[in-house]
């Protein structure tokens, strides 16, 4: 690249194109390594999905290198190599994206029926016969995770809105608190959920008192992580609107706060809609928070103001990592629990994509 | 943010008349009262991040300022005798930074090759499909991750674990004994770089994505390979980007909780090593949760005092990344904008 090779002076025939691999050359070879890789394996009886995709990679990336260097040259041969890399690198994730779903799925669908949703669970003791049974069901966690995200939901929407409404529609772009909050915004997206809860368990201890697990507590630290998402999101729908909306509306003299509410926000709606359903289905997962402020309980508990509740995420991993005596049991119900919150996450992103399509302002 | 976007606003900011005082009309009550209730919401955001910060501290604070020898919960709390605050925060502190540098050494790159793939190389009809693929890797909740680490992770990781110990032992981050169940800090690392990825890759998507058009044609121009090309024009563009991705990425690792407190079997003390289950750094959030729910008050104060140092290392981590990058993306504003990617 940077010193000029001189003019070859052999007297063959000069051509403008160097050698060159057909183009067909890297899917077929992937494919014959790959099946070549498995034939291997198979015969010496060591076939192993992990194992076999691995060596095909590898396999093909020295060949492939080998092959382009010879016939190519260094520079063409590097260049496919990262092409092979880089091919690798997606592989790498969506392999555990398929792998977490499937385990998710197979594990869940041994215990998750109608019944599993319908049906409070947990261990109960008989005092007469002293044996502890396990009934498996959910309804107390399902509940409760309903309750809770949509306490938050109720109380981050309408801040996380007006939030981005003053920072996109009021304030001057070198205002000093538009700056901050902007800022600010950021930063709370990093914020540790471990941490949100544990100042929503601060803060509630400093108002009621000792007993401070409540679900009321959980939804306050489920909001720290929602606000930053919904004002993001909104932010980036109001930003969309074409200013001459804007710019019509108040020529007609419509007040401020009217253009903003009818034209603005109406305009945004499909997408401001989107992104917070998306914020729930966010911080719906989320179990560290919940576990630190509403703590963990087998018990139906509906009154967010009043002591532990359960929520999917935290039955999942309270049943996982503090068994009953039933160990084979806890942990059917913690997959279960994992299951059903998967699939209400993906109902929740469902919604979103509808949503998206089906409300989007029709463009000319 | 998306592409574009950028521009839309410079040019709304451009064509905003600047109302001279005499033209503007007497204010609608209305009108205030939206202004108002807008900016109180606005300002509610720096009243929550104090309100943490202050929380925090106040919760905190007994414990942190406790004599942990004379205590009766805190002499011996998980074990140990601490002596002071300090004393039992540090040897978490370092397994949380270990931990998120594991998953960053492992993750990072992955993620900033998968960028690439998306924004270079796949097919554009392709490409946000593909895109999208990755953000569901977001949407997966930590609990299932931990879950799946737990029975898929855990064993798939074992053989590999004996083969580094085995030829790699001499390095201390190999040393044995090798774990028997797989509850170690590699199979925690590994979990957490997936769940890091698509933070990483979300990001270093969007900046490659815009890089100048006309330094990447010149460079094709001049003949250089997709490889050389990306070497020489995007990379130098990107980095600072980059940098700040991969901050942000760490940021994420440090707060994660349930992967590490699901996978790992950990003790509280300065450690390396990735392939044993006895000798494994704990995180602070996996110690907070493992240990709060049988708490007493004081003990709980001293987990909260620990949470308190784990939030002003994440602040300082996500307020330097969100530093470089602002100043990558004013940069961007500044230059000229011809040839770029829409």
């Amino acid at each position: 690249m940077t010193a000029v090779t001189p003019a070859p002076t052999t007297a063959q025939p000069m051509s403008l194109t160097s050698g060159q691999l057909p183009r067909w050359i890297e899917p077929v070879l992937a494919t014959g390594t790959a099946v070549v890789v498995a034939a291997v394996l198979l015969v010496i009886q060591l076939f192993n999905p992990a194992v076999w995709l691995v060596l095909t990679a590898v396999v093909y990336l020295i060949a492939v290198g080998i092959g382009s260097s010879i016939v190519e040259g260094r520079r063409k041969a590097v260049d496919r190599i990262v092409r092979g890399l880089v091919v690798c690198a997606f592989v790498l994730a969506v392999a555990p994206l398929i792998s977490t779903v499937w385990t998710v799925v197979a594990q869940g669908l041994k215990v998750v029926n109608w019944d599993f949703v319908t049906k409070v669970g947990g261990t109960v003791f008989d005092p007469n016969t002293l044996a502890v049974t396990n009934t498996p069901g959910a309804l107390q966690a399902v509940v409760g995770t309903l309750i809770i995200t949509g306490i938050a939901a109720l109380i981050s929407v309408p801040i996380g809105i007006l939030a981005a409404v003053y920072l996109t529609e009021y304030a001057q772009p070198n205002n000093p608190m538009r700056r901050t909050v902007t800022f600010l915004v950021d930063v709370m997206t990093g914020i540790p959920s471990i941490v949100a809860g544990l100042f929503a368990f601060s803060l509630m201890a400093l108002i009621v008192g000792p007993k401070a697990f409540s679900g009321f507590s959980a939804s306050i630290a489920l909001c720290v992580l929602m606000i930053p998402i919904v004002i993001r999101s909104t932010e980036e729908m109001i930003r969309l609107v074409p200013n001459e909306l804007r710019e019509a509306s108040l020529a007609l003299g419509v007040p401020r706060a009217t253009t903003i509410i009818k034209v603005v926000l109406r305009t945004a709606a499909s997408g401001i809609v989107t992104g917070v359903v998306l914020a729930v289905a966010r911080v719906i997962g989320e179990t560290a928070p919940i576990f630190i402020a509403a703590s963990f309980t087998d018990n139906f508990n509906a009154n967010p103001f009043n002591g532990p509740m359960q929520t999917l995420p935290v039955m999942a991993y309270t049943a996982y990592s503090f068994p009953g005596k039933d160990i084979e049991a806890s942990q059917a119900q913690a997959w279960g629990a994992a299951l059903l919150l998967v699939i209400v996450v993906v109902i929740f992103n469902l919604i979103a994509r509808i949503v998206a399509k089906a409300f989007a302002p029709k463009s000319r | 943010m998306k592409s574009g976007t950028v521009t839309d606003v410079a040019q709304r900011e451009e064509t905003t008349p600047v109302v001279s005082e005499k033209l503007v009309g007497k204010r609608r009550a209305g009108d205030s009262f939206f202004l108002g209730l807008s900016t109180t919401a606005a300002a509610s955001i720096m009243v929550i991040l104090a309100g943490v910060a202050i929380f925090l501290i106040l919760k905190g604070l007994p414990a942190i300022t406790a004599n942990w020898e004379t205590n009766g919960d805190l002499a011996g709390y998980q074990n140990k005798h601490w002596g002071t605050f300090w004393n039992y925060v540090a040897p978490m502190l370092w397994g949380s930074i270990w931990s998120g540098l594991i998953a960053l050494i492992l993750g990072a790159p992955v993620a900033i090759g998968i960028a690439l793939f998306i924004s270079h190389y796949a097919p554009r009809r392709l490409a946000s499909a593909l895109a999208y693929v990755v953000d569901l890797l977001a949407a997966v909740p930590s609990i299932v991750f931990g879950l799946w680490g737990v029975i898929v992770m855990r064993p798939f990781l074992l053989p590999l674990a004996e083969f580094l110990n085995q030829y790699f032992g001499w390095i201390p981050l190999f040393q044995g004994p090798v774990s028997s169940t797989g509850s170690t800090m590699l199979a925690g690392g590994v979990v957490l770089a997936v769940m890091i990825l698509p933070i990483i890759t979300a990001l270093t998507r969007e900046i490659f994505l815009q890089t100048p058009r006309l330094n990447e044609e010149a460079a094709l121009a001049l003949g250089a390979t997709r490889w050389e090309m990306i070497r020489l024009a995007v990379f130098p563009y990107a980095r600072s980007g980059m940098v700040s991705a991969i901050l942000l990425g760490l940021g994420r690792a440090l707060g994660e909780t349930m992967a590490i407190a699901l996978i790992i079997s950990p003790s509280l003390l300065f450690s390396v090593a990735l392939l044993t289950d006895g000798y494994n750094s704990q995180t602070i959030a996996g110690n907070i949760a493992l240990n709060f729910p049988i708490a007493t008050d004081i003990q709980r104060s001293a987990l909260i005092g620990t949470g308190l140092m784990l939030f002003v290392v994440s602040l300082a981590v996500n307020m330097i990344a969100r530093g470089i990058l602002g100043r990558s993306e004013r940069k961007a504003r500044t230059s000229p904008k011809i040839g770029k990617r829409v």
